[in-house]
């Protein structure tokens, strides 16, 4: 639809941003031309957020350029991306519920009459904005009268009609139902056809191709690759966006003991599941297996892990411990029952950052005990050195506030805190992230050590290899759903991400996207 | 943030401006360390300086832990309003002195429990949900004095406020009392970590199985508790009971007693003998000021630079610009990670 030599509409060349040594975009490339749809997609600290804000003002970048429409620009602030004709809509939509919709639409550019706001013509001007999306309302009503794809749509139309050049829609979908979305869809290709280029990130592969024109993916802050929808396999997309050769052999580095499945699990979660988090899943766990829990960032592993500890209450489904059928109502129950925790977000759910590292390790134990049985000081000593010895955690003392601590010693920490309580069933999410390379394998050697004695692991983790190397079951979960068990043979990165890169299987009413739990 | 300093060193900001106000009054009052005994009780300035302070003393105690918890209690002022009418009618009407403590003090656990319950199951923003019974409180004061200021006769209720208790002021003994009861129920139990531990990380704590609506419901209870004993103080002290004007912003002055004796407000490590401290810290420059002759206008303004030079003293930005102390490292703001965004 444009001059073959024309410059594109976006030019990104050689982008990078460092945070306080973190090098969170490092020389990345990408390109948006006019009328096309593009996701951007990655992992886990891939950089696309950066690279988001880095386009949209929020953050100044360190090096590279940024041309539009062949011109360079270096936007200072969101104001002045909006003015070089830049919107972004965010997941959650950033507008005023309690306005109506024809004031959030010309919020900050009302249109004046004698000084005043010209209300009539803003509501005129507002019902053909919105006409042109198919969506007739009343623009008199407040903004949250309206669902949240009506609102996301509101919010496209005000950043369209400010600025008419680039889009970008961060994770648009994520708390829209299926037919939401393909209402979404329809604006986007829309908006397309009138020669926008759309920046489109998503967690949902299924999206990606219902209506992306070409996907770039970033992984680690470094571009993987930019290539046309229709020419990448959705199994060669998943292996760029986590970084596998699937040619690459993987191997188990120890094989799991038997264990015999005819024995009773120890923990049997049936038909256990959260609206809205993830579909009921079952899941039994026998003493020393370790089960791992595969899938894409945003696919439900953290609220899998989540549910298993009673930490969002589940809304259907039983748990089952030791052949007895228990209530799991909350951390409380769960520690009560034996169960251990490590959350992904060591810093918000796990340590607490001011206190030593002793009262971190004995918190768990002492909260078992209940605040009348004092664990005495020389106990707790001991508690403390014991674990600063056996799992090497570095530390000057055990009065050191753990928050003094590098990541990998807080997390062999936040591990010793369990395992003090002599847990049967402990879940780990995400062991080994942020940890340098020597902690790593030390928590991976302490995951097979625990199994040998004949403790139950529940293990989410993003690195494929770790999953493999450990578990003796692999569950893969996809957009919320439980999709696959592979156990045995079938335990290998290859499998893994096939299963994960797999189409949906088709279905009246598709997996419904639902709201993100970020921690 | 005391990480870096030994116990000793810790809370020399405090020890030393207690020292300096006390000196003070001194150099104005050279009479001020004067103790003497007359009808078995001591009487001299110093003993008045901690006689006076108990209300705000005991105020400080329950607040300590509340701000531990990383919450405020507004309502305690008001407490001590409703404790002490309670206190005088039920005197005034014939009622024996038992009957008239227990009611008293359950009057303030049940003010505490409100504030907890608020608080911990409906998550209420603390400062909100105890200024609702700072409003609230004040007005069911008024309601129990049916809006008079009511006066009673009888000796045994007025000990409490100005008796004696081996020649020292009863206020004194029951704060020391109060202070030692709750030290014992916080250090000799886990209630002490774990109330630090809901004040640095709730989230965390909960995950680790701490009961954290039972602790804090548990410290608002408490801070209820010794609101109603400075409340019977005040009452018995002046015999009757003014629901308009027992314990007016003494809230405001046991959280500075708080912050003084150098309790975070963003919760955690707290100290309950520092806050007693940081309260005597206050009352003594208030008697200072009236000794010195000064005019009471003065009050508020002298008391907001010491104080300010206080805080300042524990401010760790200025810690790190001066000198340091031999062998004591500075305080270091904890460093903040680099962040990183979630794509």
């Amino acid at each position: 639809m444009t001059h073959p030599h024309a410059p594109p509409l976006l030019a990104i060349r050689g982008l990078s941003k460092a945070f306080l040594g973190v090098q969170a975009l490092d020389g990345v490339d990408f390109t948006l031309r006019h009328g096309e749809v593009h996701a951007l997609l990655g992992e886990n600290g891939a950089g696309k957020s950066t690279l988001i804000k880095t386009l949209t003002g929020v953050y100044q970048r360190d090096g590279g350029t940024i041309a539009l429409c062949g011109e360079e620009i270096a936007p200072r602030s969101v104001e002045d991306a909006q003015r070089l004709n830049i919107g972004t809509v965010y997941q959650e939509v950033n507008l005023l519920p309690n306005l109506s919709v024809a004031e959030n639409l010309f919020l900050g550019r009302q249109p004046m009459r004698f000084g005043l706001v010209d209300r009539a013509a803003m509501r005129r001007r507002a019902r053909v904005i919105l006409d042109g999306y198919g969506l007739s309302i009343d623009v008199a009503a407040p903004l949250q009268r309206f669902s949240v794809a009506t609102q996301q749509i509101v919010a496209i139309a005000r950043a369209v009609d400010m600025s008419a050049k680039v889009l970008i829609l961060d994770e648009p979908t994520a708390s829209l139902d299926a037919q939401e979305v393909a209402v979404l869809f329809d604006v986007m290709r829309g908006l397309k056809a009138r020669g926008i280029g759309i920046v489109f990130v998503t967690h949902f592969l299924d999206q990606v191709y219902a209506v992306c024109d070409r996907i770039t993916v970033l992984r680690n802050g470094r571009l993987v690759g930019e290539r046309r929808a229709a020419d990448l396999p959705r199994l060669d997309l998943v292996a760029m966006m986590l970084g596998r050769e699937l040619e690459a052999a993987s191997h188990r580095l120890a094989q799991p003991e038997e264990i015999d499945d005819s024995r009773p699990p120890l923990v049997r979660f049936q038909g256990f599941g959260k609206t809205r988090s993830v579909a009921p899943f079952d899941l039994d766990i026998r003493p020393g297996e370790v089960v791992g829990l595969a899938g894409l960032l945003g696919s439900g592993r953290t609220e899998t892990a989540r549910l298993a500890f009673g930490v969002d209450r589940a809304d259907s489904g039983s748990v089952t411990v030791d052949g007895e059928k228990t209530q799991l109502r909350g951390p409380r129950e769960a520690v009560r029952l034996g169960f251990g925790y490590c959350p992904e977000d060591r810093k918000k759910e796990g340590i607490v950052g001011a206190l030593s590292v002793r009262e971190n390790i004995i918190l768990a134990l002492q909260a078992r005990q209940g605040w009348l049985k004092p664990i005495p000081r020389r106990r707790q000593q001991e508690i403390a050195d014991r674990f600063i010895r056996l799992l090497d955690i570095r530390t000057p003392d055990a009065e050191r506030p753990i928050q003094l601590l590098s990541g990998g010693n807080q997390q062999k920490a936040l591990l010793a805190r369990w395992l003090a309580t002599e847990p049967r069933f402990l879940i780990l999410d995400e062991p080994t992230r942020g940890i340098d390379v020597g902690a790593h394998a030390e928590i991976i050697r302490l995951i097979e050590r625990l199994c040998a004695d004949g403790m139950a692991l529940l293990v989410v983790s993003s690195e494929l290899e770790e999953i493999v190397a450990y578990s003796r079951r692999v569950i893969v979960l996809r957009d919320r759903h439980h999709v696959d068990v592979l156990r045995g043979e079938d335990v290998s990165v290859e499998r893994i991400v096939a299963s994960i890169a797999s189409e949906s299987p088709p279905s009246p009413v598709p997996p419904s996207p639902v709201a993100e739990v970020r921690p | 943030m005391s990480l870096s300093l030994s116990g000793s060193t810790r809370n020399l900001p405090q020890y030393g401006a207690l020292v300096a106000v006390l000196l003070a009054n001194w150099l104005l009052f050279p009479d001020f360390f004067s103790i003497r005994l007359q009808d078995g009780r001591l009487f001299g300035s110093l003993v008045d300086v901690m006689n006076r302070g108990a209300p705000v003393a005991l105020l400080a105690i329950g607040m300590t832990m509340v701000i531990a918890t990383r919450g405020v209690d507004l309502s305690v002022g008001a407490i001590m309003a409703i404790s002490g009418a309670i206190a005088a009618t039920m005197t005034q009407a014939g009622w024996g002195l038992s009957a008239v403590l227990a009611a008293s003090l359950a009057s303030g656990l049940l003010c505490g429990l409100w504030n907890g319950v608020l608080v911990a199951v409906l998550r209420i923003q603390p400062i909100i949900a105890t200024l609702i019974l700072m409003v609230a409180g004040r007005g069911i004061a008024q309601l129990v004095t049916e809006g008079q200021i009511v006066t009673f006769v009888s000796p045994d209720l007025a000990a409490i406020g100005s008796g004696s208790f081996l020649t020292v002021p009863m206020p004194v003994v029951l704060t020391v009392a109060m202070l030692g009861l709750t030290a014992l129920l916080v250090r000799m139990t886990a209630l002490g970590l774990m109330i630090e531990s809901v004040g640095v990380n709730r989230l965390s704590s909960a995950y680790a199985g701490v009961n954290t609506p039972v602790i804090l419901i548990a410290v608002y209870v408490w801070c209820g508790l010794c609101a109603a004993v400075a409340g019977l103080i005040v009452t018995a002290d002046i015999r009757g009971a003014d629901a308009n004007n027992a314990g007016l912003w003494l809230e405001l002055d046991a959280i500075l007693a708080v912050v003084v004796g150098g309790t975070s407000l963003l919760g955690g490590r707290f100290g309950l003998l520092m806050s007693v401290v940081g309260a005597a810290i206050l009352q003594a420059m208030n008697t200072g000021i009236l000794l010195s002759g000064f005019k009471p206008e003065f009050n508020l303004i002298v008391k907001a630079a010491v104080l300010l030079v206080v805080l300042l003293a524990q401010s760790p930005a200025l810690t790190t610009l001066l000198p340091r102390p031999r062998g004591a490292q500075p305080i270091k703001p904890h460093p903040v990670a680099p962040k990183r965004t979630t794509p």
